[in-house]
């Protein structure tokens, strides 16, 4: 373990509520250790602020292990910071320096509103999954693990697609504040099985339509969103649901 | 079915995020398809006075034909345009508050990407100039094989005999290029062509598509201007 602790410069959005306006603030935070997780810095601001009397900074964030998609953050004009594959919850503290300037902002967009702080409210991406991210089986016992046999590319692209965990960074990082990402991962996670090519036309009509209604942009195929996604979820899979969708307006 | 009577068939395809993004696609690559016919025809310049005004006046001669063709361009380019400002006004919409900071991450958008609306807007002046001072510009006759034909070669010499009027036209073009190095790699995107081993190709090909087209028409107004500038 390093002892040498750094001083950071943070500047944080800072918003009493959903309704309320929000404007950066500055905090001078020392005692930063290089092995500390960019959130443990968070919680350590926030032991500060709750021990002087002042409103700790809310933030997004569950299981610290970079799989549950809890986390989110912008960290100097980058969805979940610097690092590549990395949501925030795994980013450390060595990948800044001593007096570096931290900003800190929350995930923006229409379909994504601030609650608090950092904290957004990404229940729009639960009504896109709501609306056709499933599949409709009977339930029951377990069906036979090896009963429809699926070839080993296929199942390979569809855990990619499904190594997808509903961040939200993809959205973030567009100009466009696009979900497209996001929708055509869980879209190609049941369109790329033959468990999932039953429903797959209805299913591309509803979750488009429904990423529509919510008010996320259209995707302009820059691919930040590809770049900042912490799971690597490939731009192929909106191609995947541009052709779904067209071969469903067909249909439908 | 939801309520929306948008939401079904054709109509609600074009209403779609994707269906607009498609059509923006298809008739970007008509549109490609055009500027290569319309530069292959320019290089004619070339062959001199006679061979040029000779291949406009075949061209003009084809009458209705001529403008049917000219109305399909044009709604073509139209439906291009409509649909950009349609998906530019959404998209501003998305994202109602700005980040205080917001860096690209060096590995997806790139200039070109950031700026298709700016550059869409400079093709579009372009294009109205383009036609008033070509199409509609100063009309010159002449005999040519025992016809009347119009002298479309010197209407186009004199225009870029003013070197203010070649260096916006090779602007112009260099814009256009950078317009098309997004625009031909993501409009195979948009219809839904992606592959491991064929996008990176598309792409070279799509930079080298809208170099050449810019190469091929600056050169050509170049040309022009050193034309007027021994006669
Ligand atoms: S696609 Fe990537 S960035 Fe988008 S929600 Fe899924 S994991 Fe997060
Ligand atoms: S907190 Fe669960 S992924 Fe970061």
């Amino acid at each position: 373990m390093s002892t040498a602790t750094m001083t950071l410069k943070l500047k944080i959005w800072r918003q009493a509520d959903n309704t309320s306006k929000g404007s950066m603030k500055e905090y001078d935070l020392p005692g930063v250790s290089p092995d500390m997780s960019f959130l443990e810095m968070l919680d350590l601001l926030n032991e500060n602020l709750v021990n002087s009397g002042n409103d700790p900074v809310a933030f997004d964030h569950d299981c610290r292990e970079g799989i549950c998609g809890m986390c989110s953050l912008m960290i100097n004009g980058e969805a979940h910071g610097p690092q590549k594959l990395t949501t925030t919850c795994q980013l450390h503290m060595r990948s800044f320096k001593d007096g570096d300037t931290v900003v800190i902002e929350p995930f923006r967009a229409k379909a994504f509103p601030v609650h608090k702080d950092l904290m957004v409210d990404r229940s729009a991406f639960d009504e896109i999954i709501a609306a056709g991210g499933f599949i409709s089986m009977n339930a029951g016992n377990a069906p036979d693990g090896n009963a429809i046999p699926i070839g080993k590319e296929t199942a390979d692209l569809a855990m990619d697609a499904a190594a997808c965990i509903g961040c939200g960074a993809c959205v973030a990082s567009c100009e466009n504040a696009s979900a497209m990402l996001f929708t055509s991962a869980k879209l190609s996670q049941l369109a790329l099985l033959p468990q999932g090519k039953a429903e797959a036309a209805e299913r591309a009509q509803k979750m488009v339509k429904k990423m529509d209604e919510l008010g996320f942009g259209n995707c302009t195929n820059a691919a930040e969103c590809e770049a900042s996604c912490p799971k690597g979820i490939e731009l192929s899979n909106i191609a995947r649901m541009n052709r779904e969708f067209f071969k469903s307006s067909l249909s439908k | 079915m939801a309520s929306n009577t948008c939401s079904t068939g054709i109509c609600g395809y074009l209403c779609s995020s994707i269906g607009k993004k498609q059509l923006m696609g298809v008739t970007a690559f008509l549109l490609i398809g055009f500027l290569k016919t319309h530069l292959l025809g320019n290089l004619l310049i070339l062959g001199g006075r006679d061979l040029f005004n000779d291949y406009a006046h075949k061209l003009i001669s084809l009458g209705n034909i001529l403008i049917v063709a000219e109305v399909i361009l044009l709604a073509i380019f139209l439906i291009h345009l409509f649909l950009a400002i349609a998906l530019v006004w959404q998209n501003k919409k998305a994202r109602p508050v700005k980040y205080h900071s917001k860096k690209r991450t060096g590995r997806g958008a790139t200039f070109a990407s950031d700026t298709m609306p700016y550059t869409g807007v400079v093709i579009l002046v372009f294009i109205v100039l383009h036609l008033l001072n070509f199409k509609y510009g100063t009309y010159y006759e002449y005999e040519l094989n025992g016809v009347i034909v119009r002298d479309l070669y010197q209407t186009v010499i004199e225009y870029f005999s003013n070197p203010l009027y070649t260096a916006w036209y090779v602007i112009a073009m260099i814009v256009m290029g950078i317009h098309l190095s997004h625009g031909v790699q993501s409009a195979f995107q948009s219809v839904g062509f992606r592959h491991a081993r064929y996008t990176p190709i598309i792409k070279k090909i799509g930079c080298a598509l809208s170099a050449g087209l810019t190469i091929g028409f600056s050169a050509l107004s170049i040309y022009g201007y050193y034309i007027s500038t021994i006669n």
